[in-house]
C-alpha cells in the first residue's frame, strides 16, 4: 500500500503496527506534491526539509513511547493560518511575503499532538469566495472532472479549495481548512471528501487571518467522517487568547462516528427546496433520508421560515465585519507597502490597498463600508443582525422536534474554471445551503453520498445543535456508511 | 455672581461640557498583555495584538473593568451589569488595527455626579453622562525626519476611560474646578494617576454661548487641552470668538478647535462636514462584558474614602472648611495630615502641616511625595508642645533644625538642651535679672506704661534661650511688677 493511499485513521493505526514510519509518508505525500501540484495548484508552499525534519522527529517520539493523537501524520494547513516561520499569504498579494512569528492556536495544538505539516494550501483571497479562483496565487483546480468533458477545468469550490483539492488528490491526509459562509462544506463536497465547520467556539480564532470574526470557524476536511473527528478533536479546545472560544470540554468525536442514529430525529427543512435545484441534487438528498430511516431514525419535516433571508444577511454582515478586520493592511507595519516619491499617508494607503487586493476583496470592502456607513447603518447592519437572530431562532425552534438536520451541502456539483465568474450574485448563491449554520453559529458536516450524471461527487449536509458535533459525526458517518462512497478523482496522487 | 461674557449686545451665558480622557492605571493594556508604563524606549511595549497584526484578537484585561467599575462607583454612577464593545473605524497610521475598541451605545457606567467647590464657597453639582471604556491610539512623531513620520505604538492599546459631563459648566472657574475634583477622585480611587503634563488626563471642551433663557446654541469641541488652566483659558477664547461670531450676525458652526496655548485662541480643525465616518458597529471579537452584582459589591466597599466624605470627617474633627478642602486636596497630603494627626490634638496638627509644613514644602521646592520632615516626626513634635516639653515658638526653632538634619525632633531638644523651664526658682531669677537691668523701663511700666509688659516676658524668654515656659513667665512676670 502507497503512504498516500492511507486514511488518516489507516495511517495512524499502520503506523502504530510499526508498518509504516511518518518519514515514508511524508516521502510519500512530498512525491505526490511535486508530480501533481503544478496541474492542482493546491500547495502554495511547501515546506518539504521541514516536514522531513518533523517526521523524523515524529519517530523518535513514537520509538521512545511518546506519540501524541496525531503522531506523524502529514497535514496541509490552510494558508489562513499563521505559522511561526512560515509565509502566510492569505491567498493575497497584500501579505506581501509575510512570516508570522506566532503560531496559530489550531495549528499549535496539532502540532502539540505530533502532526507534520506538509505546506501551506491555497484559498480564495482573505477566504472571500466559492471557487478558488480569487486567490493571488492563481486558481485551484478539481482534481475531479466531468465523464462526458475531462478537458474543462473544474473549481474545487472555496474558500478552502487547496485543503479540499490537496486531500481529494491525496496530496496530504487531511487539511486544516476554515469556514465563513461554507468554505469548509461547499469545497469539500465538490471535492468528494468530507468537512466540518464545528459551532462557533469550539476552535480558537487566535492566529487565523480574520475574514468575518463573528462567523469565521476553523476545521477539519479529511477522506472520511471518522478522520475529520480524529483531527477535529485536535484542533478544537478552550483558548484565552480568543475571547470568543467556549471552555468546554472536548468529547471524543471519533467515538460518536461508531454511534447509532437508531431513534434520532432528522429535520428535514421545507425551505431547502429551492427551485432550480438539480433533480440528482433533491433525489440524493431523498436517498439519504431513506439510508437514515433504514438505520433507525426517524426523518421529519421542519420549517426554518427565515431561511430565504440568510443569504442576504450573510453578505451584509460577512463584508461589514471584513471591512473593518481588513483595514490593518495599511501598508504601515508589515506586508506590501507602495509608494510614490512624495506620496503622503493617504497616497501611501491608496496605493497599497490598490495593489494589495483582488477585485473580489475591494468588492467586499466596499460593500462592508457601504451597509456600515452613516445613514445606511439601520437599513442594512441592524436590520440584518435581526434577521440573523430570527435565524437563529428558527433553529432553536426546530430543537423541539429533530435532533440534527440533514439538507444538500450545495445547489450544485462543481462548476468549470470560467463559469459564474462575471456574477457575483450568482457565485454567492453557491453558499445557499450552508450560510445559514454560520449566521446560527451552529456545526455543520459535508459527506460524499454520491455522483451527478457527469460523475461528478455530491455531498449532503448535517446541521447540528450548537456544541453537537457528536450527532452531526454520528449521522454523517451513517451517511457515509450507507453511501460507500468508493469513487475517486482522476487526479490523484495513486493514479497512473 | 453668574459669569457672563459682555458683548455689544448684552451679556452672554456660557455653556460647557468636557469629556475627559483617562488612562487607566494598570499594569497592562486594555486587551494585551503589553506594559503600560509611562517614557519607555519607543516600540518597546508593543504586543502583536497592539500593531494589529493579522490574526491576532482582544482579550479584555479584568484589572481595567474593575478600575472603570471603581470609577463609576467613586462617581456616584450608575453600573451598567451588561455593557459591549463598538469598533470606530478610521484610519490613521498610529491605529494599527484600523479601528479604536471603545463603547459607543453600551458603556460600562451610566449617569453620576460629582459635586464641586466654588472659590465663594459655593457648591455645584455637575452632571456625568457615561463613563465608556476604549483603547488608546499610538503616538505619530512628526519631527523626527524631514520628510518621514515615525509612529510610537506604545500608547496603543493602553486604557483610557471616557468620562462625559452633562453641559452643566456656566464659567471658566466651574470648569476648572470640575476637572480638579475629578482628577482628585480619580487620584484617591488611583484609577488614574491624574498627570496631564504626561498625557494621562486629557480633556475635550465642549463649549457654547447662548442668552439668558435660551436653549442651547451650537457647539464647539476644543480637543486634547492639557491641563486646568489651558480649560479655563479655552473655554474664555472659545466663548468670546463665539459672541463675536453670532454679533457679527454670523452663525457658529458645529466644528473641531485645537487651543493654540501660545497665543491663547482657538483654531479649527476640521469641521462637521470634514468629520469622519466612524461605522461603528459591535467589536465581534469581544462578547458582551457582563459583570455580577456580588463583583460589583464588592469593589464598592473595598473603595477607599473619597475626598468629600473625608473632607466632612476633617471638618467633624474640628478642622475649619478651608483647612479641611486643602488637606484633601491630595491624597498623600491627606495621609500625611492623618498621621500627624493619629491620637493628637487634629487642629494643632491641621496648623502645622497647612502652616510650617507647608511653607518649607515651597520654599524646599518638595513635595508631600519627598517629605522635608516626616509625618511621624511632626507628630512627635506635636506630643513635644503637648506634654510642655518645649513651647510652641521654639517649637518653630525645633522643626527647622528637624528639616536641617533630618534627626527626630526628641533627639533635636536633647542635643540641643531646648527642654522648657517651668521650674518657678529659675524663671523668678530670670524675670528679676531682667526687670534689675531695665530699672528705667520698670518705672515706665509702673506710671502707666503698660504695654512694656510684653517687653519684660521677651526679654526673659531671650535670656532663658527660648526655653522658659510662656503661661509660667508670663505669670512671674506679673508677679514680680506686682
Amino acid at each position: 500500500m502507497r503512504g498516500t493511499d492511507h486514511t488518516l485513521k489507516g495511517a495512524l493505526d499502520a503506523l502504530a503496527a510499526g508498518e509504516t514510519t511518518s518519514v515514508a509518508l511524508t516521502e510519500a505525500h512530498l512525491e505526490a506534491i511535486a508530480r501533481l501540484n503544478p496541474r492542482l495548484n493546491a500547495f502554495i508552499t511547501v515546506t518539504g526539509e521541514q516536514a522531513l525534519q518533523a517526521a523524523r522527529a515524529s519517530d523518535a517520539r513514537r520509538a521512545a513511547g511518546q506519540a501524541g493523537p496525531l503522531e506523524g501524520v502529514p497535514l496541509a494547513i490552510k494558508d489562513l493560518f499563521c505559522t511561526a516561520g512560515v509565509q502566510t499569504t492569505a491567498g493575497s498579494r497584500i501579505l506581501g511575503g509575510y512570516v508570522p512569528p506566532y503560531e496559530s492556536t489550531v495549528t499549535a495544538n496539532l502540532l502539540r499532538d505530533g502532526a507534520v505539516f506538509l505546506g501551506k494550501v491555497n484559498l480564495d483571497e482573505f477566504a472571500m469566495g466559492s471557487s478558488n479562483t480569487t486567490s493571488a496565487s492563481g486558481p485551484v483546480e478539481n482534481p475531479w472532472s466531468r465523464a462526458n468533458d475531462p478537458d474543462t477545468r473544474l473549481v474545487p469550490g472555496g474558500s478552502s479549495g487547496g485543503s479540499a483539492a490537496a486531500v481529494a488528490a491525496r496530496l496530504a491526509l487531511g487539511a486544516t481548512a476554515t469556514d465563513t459562509g461554507g468554505s469548509i462544506r461547499q469545497p469539500a463536497a465538490f471535492c468528494g471528501i468530507a468537512g466540518i465547520k464545528p459551532t462557533y467556539g469550539r476552535c480558537s480564532r487566535f492566529g487565523i487571518v480574520a475574514f468575518a470574526s463573528s462567523l469565521d470557524q476553523a476545521g477539519p476536511v479529511a477522506r472520511t467522517v471518522e478522520d475529520c473527528a480524529i483531527l477535529l478533536k485536535s484542533m478544537a479546545g478552550f483558548d484565552a487568547k480568543d475571547a470568543t472560544s467556549a471552555d468546554l470540554p472536548v468529547p471524543d468525536f471519533a467515538a460518536a462516528t461508531r454511534r447509532s442514529v437508531k431513534g434520532l430525529r432528522i429535520g428535514v427543512p421545507r425551505e431547502y427546496r429551492l427551485d432550480g435545484t438539480p433533480p440528482e441534487i433533491e433525489a440524493l438528498w431523498q436517498q439519504g433520508l431513506a439510508w437514515l430511516r433504514d438505520q433507525g431514525a426517524e426523518t421529519v419535516e421542519i420549517s426554518l421560515p427565515h431561511t430565504e433571508y440568510a443569504l442576504p444577511t450573510y453578505y451584509i454582515v460577512a463584508p461589514a465585519e471584513a471591512s473593518s478586520n481588513l483595514a490593518r493592511y495599511d501598508g504601515v507595519r508589515f506586508g506590501l507597502r507602495e509608494t510614490a516619491p512624495g506620496s503622503d499617508l493617504r497616497d501611501l494607503y491608496e496605493r497599497t490597498r490598490a495593489a494589495g487586493f483582488g477585485a473580489e476583496v475591494r468588492r467586499r470592502i466596499m460593500i462592508g463600508t457601504y451597509v456600515l456607513s452613516a445613514g445606511y447603518y439601520d437599513a442594512y447592519y441592524l436590520k440584518a443582525q435581526k434577521v440573523r437572530a430570527l435565524i437563529r431562532r428558527d433553529f432553536e425552534q426546530a430543537w423541539a422536534r429533530c435532533d440534527a438536520i440533514v439538507t444538500p451541502a450545495t445547489p450544485s456539483a462543481a462548476f468549470g474554471m470560467d463559469e459564474k465568474q462575471d456574477d457575483p450574485v450568482k457565485m454567492y448563491l453557491n453558499d445557499v445551503f450552508t450560510v445559514t449554520a454560520n449566521l446560527a453559529g451552529l456545526p455543520g458536516l459535508a459527506v460524499p453520498a454520491g455522483l451527478d450524471a457527469q460523475g461528478l461527487p455530491l455531498g449532503l449536509q448535517v446541521i447540528g445543535k450548537a456544541f453537537d458535533e457528536e450527532t452531526c459525526f454520528a449521522v454523517g458517518a451513517a451517511i457515509e456508511r450507507a453511501a460507500n462512497f468508493t469513487a475517486l478523482p482522476g487526479l490523484r496522487a495513486d493514479a497512473a | 455672581m453668574t459669569y457672563t461674557i459682555e458683548g455689544t449686545t448684552g451679556p452672554w451665558e456660557v455653556v460647557i461640557g468636557l469629556e475627559v480622557h483617562a488612562q487607566v492605571v494598570s499594569q497592562s493594556k486594555l486587551f494585551s498583555g503589553a506594559a503600560t508604563a509611562f517614557g519607555a524606549e519607543p516600540n518597546s511595549q508593543v504586543s502583536f495584538i497592539d500593531a494589529g497584526f493579522p490574526g491576532m484578537l482582544p482579550v479584555i484585561n479584568g484589572e481595567c473593568v474593575a478600575q472603570a467599575v471603581r470609577t463609576g462607583l467613586g462617581l456616584n454612577a450608575k453600573i451598567n451589569l451588561w455593557s459591549r464593545f463598538d469598533r470606530k473605524n478610521y484610519f490613521y497610521a498610529d491605529l494599527p488595527q484600523g479601528y479604536q475598541i471603545s463603547q459607543y451605545a453600551h458603556p460600562i457606567v451610566g449617569e453620576g455626579a460629582v459635586e464641586i467647590t466654588l472659590s465663594d464657597g459655593t457648591t455645584k453639582t455637575i452632571g456625568i453622562t457615561r463613563l465608556h471604556l476604549e483603547q488608546d491610539a499610538g503616538k505619530s512623531l512628526h519631527d523626527q525626519h524631514p520628510t518621514k513620520s515615525f509612529i510610537d505604538l506604545n500608547r496603543s492599546g493602553v486604557a483610557l476611560m471616557e468620562i462625559v459631563s452633562e453641559p452643566d459648566m456656566r464659567s471658566p472657574e466651574e470648569a476648572g474646578a470640575y476637572l480638579t475634583k475629578l482628577r482628585q477622585i480619580l487620584r484617591y480611587l488611583g484609577t488614574c494617576d491624574g498627570n496631564m503634563d504626561e498625557g494621562s488626563m486629557r480633556a475635550d471642551v465642549n463649549v457654547s454661548v447662548r442668552k439668558t433663557g435660551e436653549g442651547f446654541r451650537t457647539r464647539c469641541e476644543v480637543k486634547n487641552v492639557n491641563s486646568v488652566k489651558f480649560v479655563m483659558q479655552a473655554v474664555e477664547a472659545e466663548a468670546r470668538r463665539q459672541v463675536e461670531v453670532w454679533e457679527a450676525g454670523d452663525t457658529v458652526h458645529q466644528e473641531t478647535r485645537l487651543f493654540d496655548t501660545a497665543r491663547g485662541i482657538t483654531r479649527s480643525m476640521r469641521s462637521k462636514e470634514d468629520a469622519h465616518d466612524y461605522r461603528y458597529f459591535p467589536e465581534p471579537d469581544l462578547p458582551p462584558l457582563v459583570l455580577e452584582q456580588d463583583w460589583v459589591a464588592r469593589l464598592k466597599a473595598s473603595l477607599p474614602e473619597l475626598p468629600d466624605v473625608r473632607r466632612a470627617r476633617y471638618v467633624a474633627m474640628g478642622l475649619t472648611p478651608y483647612d479641611a478642602h486643602v488637606l484633601t486636596l491630595e491624597k498623600e497630603t491627606a495621609a500625611f495630615f492623618e498621621t500627624v494627626a493619629r491620637g493628637r490634638d487634629a487642629k494643632l496638627a491641621a496648623n502645622w502641616v497647612t502652616g510650617d509644613f507647608f511653607a518649607a514644602l515651597n520654599r524646599l521646592k518638595r513635595d508631600i511625595a519627598d517629605p522635608p520632615v516626616t509625618a511621624e516626626n511632626l507628630g512627635a513634635l506635636l506630643d513635644l508642645i503637648a506634654d510642655k516639653t518645649i513651647s510652641g515658638s521654639l517649637a518653630k526653632q525645633v522643626f527647622e533644625a528637624m528639616i536641617e538634619t533630618g534627626k527626630a525632633p526628641g533627639t533635636i531638644v536633647e542635643e540641643r538642651g531646648l527642654r522648657q523651664v517651668t521650674d518657678t526658682g529659675a524663671i523668678e531669677a530670670a524675670v528679676a535679672d531682667v526687670l534689675a537691668k531695665n530699672a528705667d523701663k520698670v518705672a515706665e511700666y509702673r506710671s502707666g506704661k503698660d504695654k512694656l509688659f510684653g517687653f519684660f516676658v521677651g526679654q526673659t524668654m531671650k535670656a532663658m534661650a527660648g526655653k522658659g515656659n510662656p503661661a509660667l513667665v508670663n505669670e512671674v512676670v506679673k508677679k514680680l511688677l506686682g
